[in-house]
């Protein structure tokens, strides 16, 4: 099952032209640019891993293209996002996350159904990947 | 987990398309070849679909209007006084730029020249000035994404403990990305008395960075001459990576009264014609003397002049015209130190800096 998280999640895999592209479209507002990854599908972790330290300066998306690949190749089997985050008073938020690199084979969800007092019924998602240790999730994890 | 993408999941990692989808792509991709994937992540220039068939003619003159290339040199040659070797190298590049576009649009093949340069010479040669200048231009020329400049030292490259200068050099040419990494005093990077220096990591860095993104970005070193000459005996892979090595030649007298001229036209100052001929004294005179920065000795002597004009003018008392604001007189520069007998006074006034 695809991961639907973030911008684009809907369209087919940016190539790497389209991602430099938006990028570029995140570092001309001014926003900075960070790389995270994680290997937690869950849509409630909000909070991934960042690689390296948000990128304040940048005037090309090469620099942070740099980053992207270097993420991709320190993790595969893990989800990588490109986030930019707007500083500007008033906004002060993440303006743009996606998906740039996906484990190739995503298992998916489980609902699991919880019966608690009085017939109630809660309702939880449980990442079959999250079966595994972290690190091993998406086969072998890196050496 | 009944996932079509499965099978697509054994094609490896590197650039994964969902399975059931990567065939059918949007449809304004097909018809652009143009815009083929490049894995490694660098974007291509943009390119020419038409091909020009052979034997056919193209209008120079229409091309170089195009790009602005006239434009761009004229510019060069109106802000910047002299430096005839660093101009005939700049419309050298300018012109290779454009050569390289029409082979291009001929099919032909068209490497991407490397433009690292080295800049060396006298100080106030314009070195600096020149390197910011350059990003400019060669964006404007469309080597260059962006076209920024970023000034660093040794100090922005170099850490201070195990493990500091990678990360501390990388940020540094990250943010050079699509412009061009300006290392003043690159010499200072090779600390060869100290075998337990950071600097050669930085170097190490910079050479790998500067063969493998060359489209990405130009490297200029600047220095002095015969230390730059040490460093490159020093770094030989530095050295042979160095396409462009240009010497900035010092001014002569002419042209060091241009630049002064030009200096007070910004300013908006005006020497008066026994002024001028006094100026034109003084520089010949200083030009003798230690510790001469070329224009930045000029652009000292003009803060001087400043100085010496408004005490003149205020010690006077009473009331001035408008005119007498903007007028330097000969009195002001023949009062500088440079006209008495002591070469002591005016080194110790002027440091070089």
């Amino acid at each position: 099952m695809r991961l639907m998280q973030g911008t684009f999640s809907s369209l087919p895999d940016l190539t790497d032209a389209e991602i430099m592209a938006q990028i570029q479209y995140a570092v001309d507002r001014g926003w900075a640019v960070a790389v995270e990854f994680t290997d937690d599908p869950h849509p409630r972790n909000v909070l991934w891993e960042m690689w390296g330290l948000p990128m304040f300066g940048i005037t090309d998306a090469a620099g942070a293209m740099l980053e992207v690949t270097a993420c991709r190749q320190a993790c595969p089997g893990h989800y990588v996002r490109v986030t930019a985050y707007d500083a500007s008073l008033g906004r002060q938020t993440t303006a743009l996350s996606f998906i740039v690199s996906r484990p190739a084979a995503e298992p998916g969800f489980r609902l699991d159904r919880l019966e608690t007092s009085d017939r109630r019924v809660s309702y939880s998602l449980h990442a079959y990947a999250a079966d595994r240790p972290s690190g091993e999730r998406y086969g072998p994890g890196p050496e | 987990m009944s996932d079509p993408g499965q099978a697509a999941a054994q094609r490896g990692f590197a650039m994964p398309h969902p399975g059931d989808r990567a065939p059918e792509r949007r449809p304004g991709e097909a018809s652009s070849p143009g815009q083929a994937e490049s894995p490694s992540g660098q974007a291509q220039p943009p390119v020419v679909p038409v091909l020009l068939a052979p034997g056919s003619m193209v209008d120079l003159d229409a091309e170089q209007r195009s790009l602005r290339i006239g434009e761009i040199l004229d510019r060069l040659d109106a802000e910047f006084v002299g430096l005839a070797p660093v101009k005939t190298r700049v419309r050298e590049i300018a012109a290779l730029l454009l050569i390289d576009r029409l082979r291009q649009r001929c099919g032909l093949t068209s490497s991407r020249p490397s433009l690292h340069m080295c800049f060396t010479g006298s100080p106030g040669t314009g070195k600096t000035t020149i390197a910011s200048q350059m990003g400019v231009l060669l964006a404007e020329l469309g080597y260059l994404r962006k076209g920024q400049l970023v000034s660093v030292t040794r100090d922005d490259l170099v850490g201070q403990y195990v493990g500091h200068t990678a990360p501390k050099t990388k940020e540094v040419l990250k943010r050079a990305m699509g412009g061009v990494l300006f290392i003043d005093e690159a010499y200072y990077l090779y600390r060869p008395e100290n075998e337990r220096d950071y600097g050669q990591e930085s170097i190490e860095i910079l050479l790998q960075f500067m063969e493998s993104h060359r489209a990405d970005l130009v490297v200029i070193l600047a220095g002095y001459a015969d230390r730059m000459d040490t460093f490159f005996r020093s770094n030989p892979g530095m050295a042979s990576r160095v396409a462009h090595h240009l010497d900035f030649p010092d001014f002569t007298l002419d042209e060091l009264v241009h630049i002064a001229d030009l200096i007070l036209d910004r300013e908006e100052y005006r020497l008066s014609a026994a002024a001028r001929d006094a100026f034109r004294e003084y520089v010949a005179l200083r030009m003798t003397q230690p510790r001469f920065a070329n224009a930045r000795s000029m652009r000292n002597a003009i803060d001087r002049l400043r100085l010496r004009q408004a005490g003149r003018i205020v010690a006077a008392g009473g009331s001035i015209r408008v005119e007498d604001l903007v007028e330097i007189s000969a009195a002001d520069v023949r009062a500088s130190r440079v006209f008495g007998d002591s070469t002591d006074a005016v080194t110790a006034a002027e440091p070089a800096s």
